[in-house]
């Protein structure tokens, strides 16, 4: 567990960077920082390895004062991640991963082949440990980044903006390894980055900070899509928030309906036969895989020619993708799989809402309502 | 008048004893290669110091003014000095290798600080993040990077010395730069154009051998892109120019 106690930041100049920032990120989970350029949230990350020290507050990992610590021996027991990844042009992959490990005293064909296997782990097997670092590109760059900053196996994983200067998919698919990783290793990680979308979606727990260096909320992403404190994080956190926060939401059973099914290779007549629907679900081996209209097709139905406009939702999956799959069907009837891809049935959008307008939101924690704020606020506390 | 300096150069007398081209060429390459090694152990720890602190950039502006102080009048200054506390061949190749030394340490410094300080700061930042200590950065991040610029500036400052180590032959110390003295002295141009052409056949040897050197020692890394390599090349320009100027 990392905590910030009163943790205090100001520049010669006078501006504060920092200011009284106070909040636990809980061991083995992802805590985001998010904000605006400008919030101090680069710096907060910042002082948890004493890149930047702190004017005034404590800065402690399982309450032990990171002050108390030898800066660089304190930092070779920290991962390290940061944007550009920063891999050193002069050493090869391999030996960029084994850095840490020579630090800490591991021999060098040791850390080398430690340096192999974390490598393997983040995507990057074979021959990429013996290339110089300007062969690789920008999002393998960043796996060697993350893999330098796991070799030593640290508990703790500070990451600023590690996935922000890639292209949108190669960050899509680098978060999704990220989070699969994380399922396996529970590090406790501190993430900083200014994408919202990408807090949310990377977020045990998120602390929304404002300009001036000042915490907003500290909330779940569900809670903080639910119950944004106030207009600047309402703002922050965007629009289709009610929808968004559906990704947050488990599904319950759904009142499914059964599904009349052909397989491929169905003739017309066949396929007329099985429906008087408009539209007809194309089932492979039990998996949905398309829709079909009977009464257009002229020969037997192949891959080519089904609908591909409707997703399939699984029904242990987000009450997002279920209502996703009801909007987007061609029928009308989104489809529902089980966890292994067979058809379980279809549900029709206001069933799904139904269910939606049936679940429990977040509740409202008491002290958002009435917020402990400090002097210069008015207290609007209700129960006084 | 070509083939005179031919003649010169290919005549086997003129290469043997004491005043022959062998023995010249090696008491030039000896001046110029204790120069260099001195100017480099003053120049690059110090320039490769500022570049990792930031701090003194002055000595770099300092250094650069010297560029402007003429060798030959520099070289009579320091000899006369020292003519009256040095006896023997010392009296003139101290000075000899003073003003030589002096000569060197600008691009020498600038190359070493520049190499240094344009280290990519993510790749610094990393470093110092990973727990490494300030001597540790320098030693396996910001040197190695800095090799090229570093060579750039030993490759530049070796080509000014060996053409400046000729003015030793005016106040009577050995080398190649007899031949210029002493043709002109006698008014014997064949002599002199071979001495110049030796000269310049020296230091364009001694660039490809430390071009060798540089693509041996220089990590792989730092010249696989053509982008790097452009990069490498407009930074020596710079620093060549920056000589010149």
């Amino acid at each position: 567990m990392i905590r910030f106690e009163q943790v205090v930041k100001q520049y010669a100049g006078g501006t504060t960077a920092v200011d009284n920032l106070s909040f636990e990120a809980p061991t083995g989970q992802i805590t985001v920082l998010v904000g605006p350029s400008g919030c101090g949230k680069t710096t907060s990350l910042r002082m948890i390895n004493r890149m930047i020290e702190p004017t005034s507050g404590h800065i402690l990992i399982d309450d032990e004062d990171v002050q108390t610590f030898n800066a660089a021996k304190l930092r070779r027991g920290i991962g390290y991640v940061i944007q550009h990844a920063g891999l050193f042009p002069n050493k090869r992959v391999v030996d960029n991963v084994a850095t840490v490990p020579q630090l800490l005293g591991t021999p060098k064909a040791k850390a080398r082949e430690r340096a192999r296997e974390v490598l393997e782990l983040v995507g990057l097997p074979g021959d990429f440990a013996d290339r110089w670092p300007s062969q690789l590109s920008g999002g393998q760059q960043q796996r060697v980044g993350v893999a330098r900053a796991l070799a030593a196996d640290p508990p703790v994983m500070l990451m600023d903006e590690p996935f922000s200067a890639v292209d949108p998919v190669v960050r899509e698919q680098l978060q999704d390894e990220f989070l699969r990783l994380q399922r396996d290793l529970g590090k406790t990680i501190v993430f900083v980055t200014h994408d919202i979308d990408e807090a949310l979606k990377l977020g045990d727990q998120i602390a929304v900070m404002r300009v001036g260096g000042k915490l907003a909320q500290l909330a779940d992403p569900a809670y903080l899509l639910a119950h944004p404190i106030d207009d600047f994080v309402a703002e922050f956190v965007g629009r289709d928030r009610g929808y968004r926060a559906l990704t947050f939401a488990e599904t319950p059973p759904l009142p499914l309906a059964t599904e009349a099914t052909v397989p491929l290779g169905t003739t017309p007549e066949q396929a007329r036969a099985a429906t008087d629907d408009e539209w007809l679900l194309v089932v492979d081996k039990d998996r949905p895989v398309g829709w079909i209209q009977p009464h257009v097709i002229a020969a037997p139905i192949e891959s080519a020619m089904l609908h591909r406009g409707g997703t399939v939702a699984r029904a242990s999956g987000p009450l997002r993708s279920a209502l996703d799959a009801a909007l987007s069907s061609p029928s009308r009837r989104g489809v529902i799989a089980a966890d292994d891809g067979t058809l379980l049935g279809t549900v029709r959008a206001h069933q799904v809402l139904q269910a939606i307008e049936a679940t429990e939101r977040p509740e409202v924690d008491k002290a958002d309502i009435a917020p402990q704020q400090t002097s210069e606020h008015v207290d609007l506390s209700l129960d006084k | 008048m070509l083939t005179s300096v031919w003649r010169w150069l290919t005549d086997g007398g003129h290469w043997q004893g004491e005043t022959g081209i062998t023995h010249r060429l090696l008491e030039h390459l000896q001046y110029s290669g204790e120069s260099l090694l001195i100017a480099a152990l003053i120049a690059l720890p110090i320039g490769a110091l500022i570049g990792h602190t930031g701090k003194g950039k002055w000595i770099i502006a300092v250094a650069n003014a010297f560029r402007a102080i003429p060798s030959l009048g520099l070289l009579f200054v320091v000899a006369m000095w020292f003519v009256s506390r040095l006896t023997g061949d010392s009296a003139y190749l101290v000075p000899t290798i003073i003003v030589l030394v002096i000569l060197a340490i600008p691009p020498l410094l600038a190359g070493a600080y520049s190499g240094v300080s344009e280290v990519d700061p993510a790749a610094r930042d990393a470093a110092y993040g990973m727990g490494m200590s300030g001597r540790q950065v320098l030693a396996n991040v910001e040197v190695p990077c800095a090799l090229p610029l570093i060579f750039s500036g030993v490759r530049s400052a070796a080509l000014q010395i060996i053409a400046t180590a000729t003015i030793a032959a005016a106040i009577s110390v050995g080398g190649l730069g007899r031949y210029l003295i002493d043709g002109l002295a006698n008014s014997d141009y064949a002599q002199m154009a071979g001495g110049a052409i030796l000269v310049t056949a020296l230091a364009l040897l001694v660039d490809g051998v430390l071009a060798v050197i540089q693509q041996l020692t220089v990590p792989g890394g730092l010249r696989t892109t053509s982008v790097s390599r452009r990069k490498q090349r407009a930074a020596a320009a710079a620093v060549e120019s920056a000589h010149a100027a």
